[in-house]
């Protein structure tokens, strides 16, 4: 892991069954990285389970969805001045077995995914408008980013701290937000993505619907954000949902952690000297 | 004095008075306050020099002098619909970038505690003010 500080985002939101064993897998695979826990706004005993399997939890007020969650969390890894940041489920969806390799990968890249249907053996099989979605996606991407990538709605992520300063101003909260419109974002403020195959688990509760009408509302919904995300003038975002800590404290996109002096040492606990 | 004139203006009267009232009590941001104010302001000019609508509608070719009464009034209820919902949106990004705040101020504040051996106040660990079980 090359002395890289990292800090393991887990959103969460009524997960109390899966949280427990997620955490104590991710502790088992990467010990020496933080893990902060998103509680989004839970009714079920999620918070309390994170916290009793050793993770620090970050309790949201209300539910705000994926897109609060993780700019919560890019937010806190930023103020604190972790060198990477990961998101990964709490359903125990993602293998936190690959995170290493994906880790390795941010010598070369600002945002790793981890990505289904890399691989031809791929066990994970999705048919009708939902997989025209994921392939329609996936291009329009690949093509943004100048790379190749296979699933681009794969919440299995990795991003240094370039990438972390684009994300914790700007994460959208709307419908696929999380994932694509973040991409389009990333992309657009000049991070590099790239990904590595992973193969993903079965949902401990299975949600994947087979619907065939779902699936092209599914279609017809990432279409619009896709659509969106990239006619979209993103930088107006900054206004409303930023600080100025953030802006000021972060580097602002198009700089390069590279050109810039290193950080000073952090001190334990945050203890945070504020001008 | 037809009895049309005589309801316009009573109508449009009634919603000046409430935008004062609501205005004095501090009910109503004067930047909303304006709009309706206009509003108001255009249907009192239309009761008391129909003929405007008539000459209007008449030159824009259309039968039914009402309808355009009826395009004006819906088109203008469209726009501030919107423009509330644009405040919506501005609204909930506001709620959920203080929700974030709060959340990493709420972390901030377990961490301080944490680390200082302090009294406290009756705290145990974690969180107490959530809803039982």
């Amino acid at each position: 892991m090359s002395g890289r500080r990292v800090l393991i985002i887990v959103p969460a939101w009524n997960e109390q069954d899966a949280i427990g064993g997620t955490i104590a897998e991710i502790r088992e695979c990467v010990p020496d990285a933080d893990l902060l826990v998103i509680d989004d706004g839970s009714l079920d005993l999620t918070a309390q389970r994170a916290q009793a399997a050793g993770a620090t939890v970050c309790p949201l007020p209300f539910n705000l969805g994926v897109g609060g969650a993780m700019r919560t969390g890019y937010r806190y890894a930023l103020r604190n001045g972790y060198d990477a940041a990961v998101q990964i489920d709490a359903d125990g969806q993602h293998d936190p077995r690959y995170l290493a390799r994906l880790l390795d990968r941010l010598d070369t890249a600002d945002v790793v995914i981890g990505a289904r249907f890399a691989t031809s053996d791929d066990p994970y099989k999705v048919r009708g408008p939902r997989r025209w979605a994921m392939v329609l996606l996936a291009r329009v991407l690949s093509r943004l980013a100048k790379t190749r990538l296979t699933d681009v709605t794969s919440g299995f992520r990795v991003s240094n701290r370039r990438a972390i300063s684009v994300f914790a101003t700007h994460y959208p909260a709307e419908y696929l937000g999380d994932t694509v419109e973040s991409l389009v974002i990333a992309a657009r403020a000049g991070c590099t993505i790239t990904q590595v195959p992973v193969t993903m688990r079965a949902r401990v509760a299975g949600r994947a619907s087979h619907s065939p009408i779902k699936a092209a509302v599914y279609l017809c919904r990432a279409i619009v954000a896709l659509v969106l995300a990239l006619v979209r003038d993103w930088p107006a975002q900054l206004e409303e949902g930023s600080t100025a800590e953030d802006v000021e404290g972060g580097l602002p996109p198009g700089v390069h952690p590279g050109a810039v002096a290193p950080q000073p040492e952090q001190q334990e606990h945050q203890q945070e000297v504020r001008p | 004095m037809s009895g049309v004139t005589i309801l316009g203006m009573v109508g449009s009267i009634i919603i000046l008075l409430a935008l004062f009232e609501m205005m004095r009590r501090h009910r109503l941001r004067e930047k909303y306050a304006l709009i309706w104010a206009l509003v108001a302001l255009a249907i009192i000019t239309v009761a008391a020099f129909p003929s405007l609508l008539f000459r209007t509608s008449q030159a824009i070719g259309l039968e039914v002098p009402a309808n355009l009464l009826f395009f004006g009034a819906s088109m203008v209820i469209m726009v501030l619909t919107l423009q509330h919902s644009s405040e919506l949106g501005r609204l909930e990004e506001r709620t959920r970038t203080l929700a974030e705040e709060i959340a990493l101020l709420r972390l901030e504040i377990d961490q301080h505690r944490a680390a200082d051996p302090a009294p406290r106040l009756g705290r145990q660990s974690g969180r107490t003010d959530e809803p039982a079980e």
